[in-house]
């Protein structure tokens, strides 16, 4: 038994201990917004917080995270109703085509810039490699500096 | 995606006319039945209570008490934006808020008649970048149609004439007496109202206050915050969980199994054969294999890797893509079946003071959509429920009844939102497998592939070796051109598709420049490997577009001439010339001089660079659309290669949803040179090498410069698709902007490491 908080909740998960987190999150607790797109840390499109730490959930053995915090792209708001800087700035640039990567790049870009407040191209380069099968980046990159301005206006 | 799709596999059915009355009166001509509407549910029959359709008009429209507009979109959505562009043409006629419309997907809406089926929602499937051309007409006519009869509604209660209503944003409006009536105290009325026998007109679009204007995605609030579900989040009563070890070997089949192990892991419910079509045989499924039902996907997965199971290698286990890149070559040496032969081509090259030839290696590539194949199916006795993400939903219930033995009327299909397209959910494979297991069970199951499935059993883009030649005269002027084509065509496993005609599906006859150079010809060489083909993104535009771009700029450098001028001056005029593939019935070559100008201006084209660094161009028209790149590199003396700027230019005629067309042109753009840079599947020992995104690099941000302009020009008020036209002169701008920079021609694709290795020697 592996006990866990998602999205402030605790939560108990009595399965196989090798599930990796994406699937206790998609199967067992019906959180579908973090998805599967390769299976092997490969394209991010799985990504949560960890402790507030973006982890690529496909390749998270469900016993690493005991004890520990868990947010999904359901609970990144602060509230129910509101946005985070990254989802508002994903909503006025309008990013998504298919979508179906899009919940891994945001959850990727919170962290990102939680650790670069005011990034430059460079170290989005760097740091961003969640894949967009759409050919999304243009726009990612443009809402990723927006999310930038509307998280330094809210402080 | 191409003609040949869409004639075979769509739902097209009836005259504009029926297909109006259908959606909107939910009376069938062709079908005779249903009179009176409404008839049945927006999105989902068991809504249709007496209360809630009081509230629609036809299909396609409910109108709620508080002025809330509900719209129905028919059309798979995959990315390409149709579930916002439908509904917006379908509120610009119907004249509400862009603000109070919401959108809802509707199933496939398939009917019984005394000669077969009709659909009740129009012709369902998105391939072809036909989406948004083939509803044009159709979406407005259903707004427009539902304005008139709650204007008739209105018309009738305020006892006045017609002509004395008119309508604005959610009212209709009467001067004399002094009225305005809310649609949502009128839908009751205008509901019961027969449908008049002429269509009312169209709006003036110089009136247009939401189509052509930039809106956003209707989806996006709901994408961004996880709520949006695809096939993969299907989550249904009692549902288990179903993976499929496929051959590993083309055309391989399970010799035998032990489940044992499998068998043991927790969670684990049922193990079972799954037979795949003969060789060369019709297909339901691809592969044959082994399928673990599970309760839980992981316990699925962690059942399939405890499988023993001893394949039989099959017909194709010495297939390799180094025999079939030999083979090509081979057959270039020899002469093809010559499929278009126009003036006195060999002459004309005899004649030629110049004679250039070069060869072309477009590599085959898969789809791999973000979204692996997954879909839910539930077989009882006498019906059939279907979710899935498909392009497709008509070939999802051909695929499901063919398993199932069920009539097609008894299997619902219900579409998600799709995790990506690109044609490779054309084909509904992954539909049959679900359907094959749940009948076997019994059980509501969901299918799911992982990476590795979806990677190596794929309909993959054909790979061709092309052999441009070119006979030029004593001014640098072609005169003679041929493109001679050895490649396995994407029309796979079609018993009734001669050899004779498999070329269509990759030389597209009436392409540039056809009809450009009096003596011209197209020779064909069928290859065969057994690895599936099928329609990607754009299909054969995709290597047609590279070769032919690629061969101008080396005419034009070998000659002398300047890459621009050249093409300008071969594509000419403005002019309406014949086009008999898809996307005619006809071509203008003079909208993309207009394109490829614009490109060049906004990027500097005459602009003198250093060595190391330099712009390419191309354009192509693609299914009714026109689009030109321009792209400046800058490439290391290591042979680092930077993509320093892009200028994208598309002219789509009119652009309905300007968004989508833009995100279409970058997007297209991204897939073109992520496939150009790294892109390709190889075969060994009749085995698909490569398997997850390690391998199948897929680009990534840091390759797309922040320099990156996409331009939407104007041309008439007629629109084009868009989901595939952005994507063809994408690599060829790159490779010829490489040989600017470098002089380092790049023939084969994907590039990888080639200018590292050419700079090093």
């Amino acid at each position: 038994m592996i006990s866990f908080q998602v999205n402030s909740k605790p939560v108990t998960f009595d399965g196989d201990n090798d599930t990796p987190l994406l699937w206790v999150l998609r199967d067992h607790l019906k959180l579908t917004g973090s998805k599967f797109g390769c299976g092997i840390g490969q394209c991010g499109a799985c990504t949560v917080h960890v402790d507030g730490r973006a982890r690529r959930s496909c390749i998270t053995p469900t016993a690493s995270i005991e004890g520990k915090s868990i947010t999904t792209i359901e609970g990144l708001a602060p509230a129910p109703g509101a946005l985070h800087p990254v989802q508002m700035a994903w909503l006025e640039i309008d990013v998504p085509q298919c979508g179906y990567c899009q919940a891994g790049q945001i959850m990727a870009a919170a962290d990102f810039l939680a650790k670069h407040p005011r990034p430059t191209d460079a170290d989005i380069d760097s740091n961003i490699t969640n894949i967009c099968r759409c050919g999304t980046y243009v726009r990612i990159r443009s809402a990723i500096h927006r999310a930038a301005e509307l998280a330094a206006a809210e402080e | 995606m191409s003609m040949a799709v869409n004639k075979a596999t769509m739902n097209r059915q009836g005259t504009p006319l029926t297909r109006r009355l259908f959606l909107v009166s939910g009376s069938g001509i062709a079908g005779g039945f249903v009179l009176g509407w409404p008839a049945v549910g927006l999105a989902d029959s068991a809504t249709a209570d007496a209360s809630k359709s009081e509230r629609k008009i036809g299909f396609f429209i409910q109108i709620e008490p508080d002025g809330s507009v509900i719209i129905g979109s028919n059309q798979p959505e995959i990315g390409q934006g149709v579930r916002t562009a439908l509904p917006m043409l379908i509120a610009e006629e119907l004249d509400v808020d862009w603000a109070s419309v919401s959108v809802r997907q509707m199933p496939l809406g398939i009917i019984k008649t005394a000669d077969g089926f009709a659909w009740k929602y129009g012709g369902q499937g998105v391939g072809g970048s036909t989406g948004l051309t083939e509803n044009w007409d159709f979406m407005r006519e259903v707004g427009a149609t539902a304005r008139q009869q709650l204007m008739r509604a209105a018309a009738a209660r305020l006892d006045v004439p017609l002509s004395s209503c008119r309508t604005r944003p959610g009212y209709v409006v009467c001067d004399s007496p002094a009225a305005e009536i809310p649609y949502s105290e009128l839908v009751a009325d205008a509901a019961r109202l027969d449908l008049p026998d002429e269509s009312p007109p169209l709006k003036d679009m110089q009136q247009y206050r939401i189509v052509g204007k930039r809106q956003k995605t209707v989806d996006t609030i709901d994408i961004i915050t996880g709520k949006t579900r695809y096939g993969i989040d299907t989550q249904e009563a009692d549902m288990r969980y179903a993976v499929v070890a496929r051959s590993p070997y083309l055309n391989g089949r399970v010799r035998s199994f032990d489940d044992s192990d499998a068998r043991k892991v927790d969670g684990v419910l049922d193990v079972f054969n799954l037979d795949g079509p003969e060789p060369g045989e019709p297909y339901l499924i691809l592969a044959s294999g082994v399928a673990v039902v599970a309760t839980s996907t992981w316990a699925a997965l962690k059942g399939r890797k405890a499988l023993q199971i001893e394949w039989d290698a099959g017909p194709n286990a010495t297939d390799s893509s180094d025999k079939f890149w030999q083979q090509n070559q081979e057959m270039l040496k020899s002469t093809g079946q010559v499929v278009v032969d126009d003036g006195q081509f060999d002459e004309a090259m005899s004649a030629a003071d110049k004679v250039i030839k070069r060869h072309y290696r477009v590599p085959f590539v898969s789809h791999s959509p973000l979204e692996p194949q997954n879909c839910y199916a539930h077989v009882q006795a006498g019906q059939c429920h279907i979710i899935v993400p498909t392009q497709m939903p008509s070939g999802a219930s051909r695929a499901a009844a063919a398993v199932t033995g069920l009539p097609r009327e008894n299997i619902q299909v219900d579409m998600t939102r799709v995790g990506g397209g690109f044609g490779r959910r054309l084909t509904n494979d992954y539909v049959a497998e679900a359907a094959m297991i749940s009948r076997k069970t019994g059980w509501p199951i969901k299918l799911q592939w992982t990476r590795e499935d979806d990677v190596k059993n794929d309909f993959y883009r054909p790979a061709g070796l092309h052999e441009l030649g070119a006979g030029l005269d004593g001014k640098g002027d072609v005169v003679a051109w041929t493109q001679r084509l050895a490649s396995a065509s994407k029309y796979y496993r079609r018993p009734d598709m001669p050899d004779e005609k498999l070329w269509e599906a990759e030389l597209y006859s009436d392409d540039f420049p056809r009809g450009f150079i009096d003596n011209f010809r197209l020779e064909y060489f069928h290859n065969t490997i057994g690895l599936p083909r099928g329609s990607w993104r754009a299909p054969a535009h995709t290597a047609n577009a590279f070769v032919v771009q690629s061969f101008l700029d080396e005419i034009a450098h070998e000659t002398g001439q300047d890459p621009l001028e050249l093409r300008i001056n071969m594509l000419g005029e403005e002019r309406e010339m014949d086009y008999s593939n898809h996307g005619g019935p006809t071509f203008n070559p003079g909208r993309l001089v207009r394109l490829i100008r614009f490109v060049a201006k906004r990027i500097n084209y005459e602009q003198q660079r250093p060595r190391g660094r330099g712009v390419g161009l191309a354009t192509h028209f693609t299914f009714g659309g026109y689009t030109a790149h321009a792209m400046e590199v800058s490439v290391s003396p290591q042979g680092q290669l930077t993509i320093e700027r892009i200028v994208a230019a598309i002219d789509c005629g009119f652009a309905v949803h300007p968004q989508a067309v833009e995100a279409q042109l970058q997007g297209g753009t991204i897939d073109g040179l992520s496939t150009a840079l790294g892109l390709e599947i190889t075969v060994k020992d009749g085995q698909v090498q490569q398997s997850n995104f390690h391998d199948y690099p897929l680009m990534r941000i840091a390759t797309v410069p922040s320099l990156f302009e996409a331009h939407i020009l104007p041309y008439d008020n007629t629109p084009t698709g868009v989901g595939e036209i952005g994507l063809p002169s994408a690599a060829p701008a790159l490779t010829n902007a490489i040989f600017a920079a470098t002089g380092i021609r790049i023939r084969s694709l994907p590039i990888r490491d080639q200018l590292q290795k050419a700079m090093a020697s």
